[in-house]
């Protein structure tokens, strides 16, 4: 179990980088881990972390990225619910970057 | 094979486009033991390769998907909340059994999920229908 420590606070993570206690998660632990994927965040970056963090509030899974793409575009505009958009927020992998950025874990059905 | 983004897009796909009617049958209490857990699993994967996917709950299973989970006490995760995200993974053949219902004083409003309650007969008919059962 790696760790990473931040403003004092240690955050235990995966082998992978992922987060291992989604309670832990804050602004700061975002940023860092967008640092380390190389993530920009923008408003835009921040709108699909924020909607990851409330779809899995709702339903404890990280959603597979059809299923992500389709409740965005409902939630947030049909422009931004396809993944080009996603992809070019999120270069390697919308579920890979922005739900470890949101510190949910792996989403289900990763083959 | 993508990388790791969860889904594959099967847009272009046609010619391998077998779609076979898949049936995961739940007899288990939520918790206890791992097979309620890993069945919802292989659903949520399923529903990335386009197949006619159906659940059905029989005996214990109906406890999957009874309101008002409270799973601290054990120390395990309320997984109870994702049946609710089956819709958006288009599974929406979600069968229970009215006998395993009626025998622990349960009906359909104490679900959280959208069901279809069926006779143990016709239960066994929609089985016989199925190109692949999985019991788990």
């Amino acid at each position: 179990m790696a760790s990473v420590e931040l403003n004092g606070k240690t955050y235990e993570t995966d082998e992978e980088g992922y987060l291992v206690n989604l309670g832990e998660w804050d602004e700061g632990i975002a940023a860092y881990l967008a640092e380390q994927e190389k993530v920009d965040m923008t408003e835009s970056h921040w709108e699909v972390v924020n909607f990851l963090r409330e779809y899995y509030n709702d339903y404890q899974i990280a959603p597979a990225i059809r299923v992500l793409t389709k409740a965005i575009g409902k939630k947030l505009g049909a422009e931004k619910g396809n993944s080009k958009y996603l992809y070019e927020l999120f270069p390697y992998g919308p579920a890979k970057q922005a739900c470890k950025i949101a510190g949910l874990p792996k989403p289900t059905g990763c083959i | 094979m993508t990388e790791s983004t969860g889904g594959i897009d099967f847009e272009d796909e046609d010619a391998s486009g077998v779609i076979k009617k898949f049936m995961f049958v739940n007899r288990k209490a939520p918790y206890g033991t791992i097979y309620a857990l890993e069945s919802l699993e292989v659903v949520l994967i399923s529903a990335a390769f386009d197949q006619d996917v159906s659940l059905a709950f029989l005996d214990d299973g109906v406890y999957q998907i009874v309101k008002g989970q409270h799973t601290k006490a054990i120390a395990m995760k309320n997984f109870s909340p994702t049946y609710r995200a089956l819709e958006g993974y288009d599974i929406e053949k979600l069968y229970v059994e009215k006998e395993s219902l009626d025998q622990r004083g349960l009906t359909e409003d104490d679900l959280l999920v959208d069901v279809q309650v069926m006779s143990s007969a016709e239960m066994a008919k929609m089985m016989s229908e199925q190109d692949v059962v999985i019991s788990f």
